[in-house]
């Protein structure tokens, strides 16, 4: 019971402070619109309306994973500065329960842009919010939010070791929008790039949201996300281990 | 060497990612979103994202230059010195017009290598010296952006938004005829829009005097952004410094 209430109360206060901050309001609302009035003019100059409402969504789920990048990814580095990494980390409860609460806010927080493109969708462009199966689209937002919170965790973990951890998360927005499929399908990338993507849980997470949202099967695409996020939370454990202890060995924990 | 400490961004573990492996995955991203929505080839996509890439410098930097000063906490020992305003923000975004340029270049090298872009070799000088025009019309704008940094304490409030806008309404990833009218309007007036259309032009073998025209705008534009940069610098000094505020992070 502890320790659902620690996970809850973190995740609670983590959702509340990002919501109210500038950077963040600007990544998972006012970014994702941009890229979704993009990808609606682009989709349009290119004669592909019949995929108006592909465009809204993609873009939402863009914006998810950029939520979960600079919130999980500077999840550490935000710690540092406010100087209270090193009492988190000395404090009883294992700094997982701390940590995975924090990058599953900040995949929450992608909540926002999904809202956003798709209301957005509508009001602007007049996109038709039809989803095909309704109730799996909820199970899969809600399976991929979940299993990015958990990637979220394994990078905040890798991150410890580095002070320069946000520019490796300027850096990797693009490339797992890429990778995973959200807008671009992985059929269109180049053959080595597919085993890359199928091991990420966004690809599968983003499959189920489609699928469910314009057709097709979402439950093996739920599935695979499940299960990728189980394997990342073994993963970002060990990682925590590891890494918060050659921290703690080189006295590198508070460094900013 | 206080120089240098004012580019402490440019070490290599911050450098790399942010500047140089980030604006390229863009470059890539683009084009195959191109691809797929069956607008324009790659040399489209490449050339836009190429140019507009150098905004990460331009932009950001810059933004960094100014704001940053208020971070460190030496906004106000600067202002209070009796240094020319001109020469201290222009010199201090010079270094970012070379940047940008770095970072375009690196962009353009990037679709060559991995895209479907091949520009014809004798048009790479022409093409260089377009790119470099709009990057210095884009750090102009990132004064602009950075004056307003003066006013408003967090400076990413304003420099990411207008980053983004960038790829909306500069003709950077939708051709400008697609755009709704006041689309077209605004991106005439932004930064990068006519270097965008020039470089296209130059890199399908165009010379620099078809485009002088296009060029010509692109360097006003960035002077216009330069004197309202510079105004709106003097403005938020003076009012920085009756209401107390240079200070405040």
């Amino acid at each position: 019971m502890g320790v659902a209430r620690l996970i809850a109360v973190t995740w609670w206060f983590q959702l509340k402070q990002m919501t109210k901050a500038g950077l963040f309001v600007f990544t998972s609302i006012i970014e994702p619109l941009i890229f979704a009035t993009l990808a609606y003019y682009l989709f349009k100059a290119g004669h592909r309306p019949g995929t108006l409402l592909y465009a809204a969504l993609s873009a939402g789920l863009m914006g998810i994973w950029t939520s979960t990048l600079f919130g999980a990814g500077g999840a550490i580095n935000f710690q540092r500065w406010q100087g209270v990494l090193e009492p988190l980390i000395a404090s009883p409860p294992p700094y997982i329960l701390v940590l995975f609460p924090q990058t599953l806010a900040a995949a929450s927080i992608g909540l926002y842009s999904l809202a956003s493109t798709l209301i957005w969708g509508r009001l602007v462009f007049g996109i038709p919010l039809h989803f095909v199966h309704p109730a799996a689209f909820v199970v899969s937002v809600a399976v991929t939010i979940v299993a990015l919170g958990v990637l979220g965790l394994v990078m905040g973990s890798s991150f410890i070791l580095y002070r320069e951890a946000n520019a490796l998360a300027n850096m990797l927005e693009f490339p797992v929008w890429i990778v995973t499929g959200v807008i671009v399908p992985v059929s269109l990338l180049p053959g080595w790039v597919h085993p890359l993507s199928w091991i990420l849980a966004p690809t599968w997470g983003y499959r189920a949201i489609h699928a469910a949202a314009l057709g097709g099967d979402p439950w093996p695409g739920i599935g695979m996300a499940a299960a990728l996020a189980a394997i990342y939370f073994a993963v970002g454990q060990l990682f925590l281990i590891i890494f918060e202890r050659r921290a703690r060995e080189r006295a590198t924990l508070s460094l900013v | 060497m206080s120089y240098r400490a004012l580019f402490n961004w440019q070490s290599p573990r911050f450098y790399l990612p942010t500047m140089l492996a980030g604006p390229s995955f863009q470059v890539i991203f683009f084009a195959y979103l191109g691809r797929y929505s069956h607008v324009r080839n790659d040399a489209f996509f490449v050339v836009g994202n190429a140019v507009q890439v150098s905004a990460m410098s331009g932009v950001f930097g810059v933004a960094i230059t100014v704001g940053g000063e208020r971070w460190t906490q030496t906004l106000a020992p600067l202002l209070a010195t009796p240094a020319n305003r001109m020469a201290l923000f222009l010199g201090r975004a010079l270094p970012h017009i070379l940047n940008g340029f770095v970072v375009s270049a690196f962009g353009f090298a990037m679709g060559r290598l991995l895209l479907d872009f091949r520009p014809q070799l004798a048009s790479l000088p022409t093409l260089a010296l377009v790119v470099l025009f709009s990057t210095t019309s884009c750090t102009a704008f990132g004064l602009l952006v950075g004056a307003l940094g003066l006013r408003w304490r967090d400076v990413f409030t304003i420099a990411n938004p207008a980053y983004f806008l960038m790829l909306l309404f500069c003709g950077v990833n939708i051709p400008l005829s697609a755009l709704p009218k006041w689309m077209q309007v605004v991106g005439s007036g932004m930064p990068l829009t006519h270097g965008i259309t020039a470089a296209r032009k130059v890199a399908d073998g165009a010379s620099l005097a078809s485009v002088r025209g296009l060029v010509g705008k692109e360097l006003l534009i960035g002077a216009c952004y330069a004197a309202v940069a510079y105004v709106l610098l003097r403005v938020f000094e003076a009012e920085g410094r009756r209401r107390g505020t240079l200070e405040l992070v």
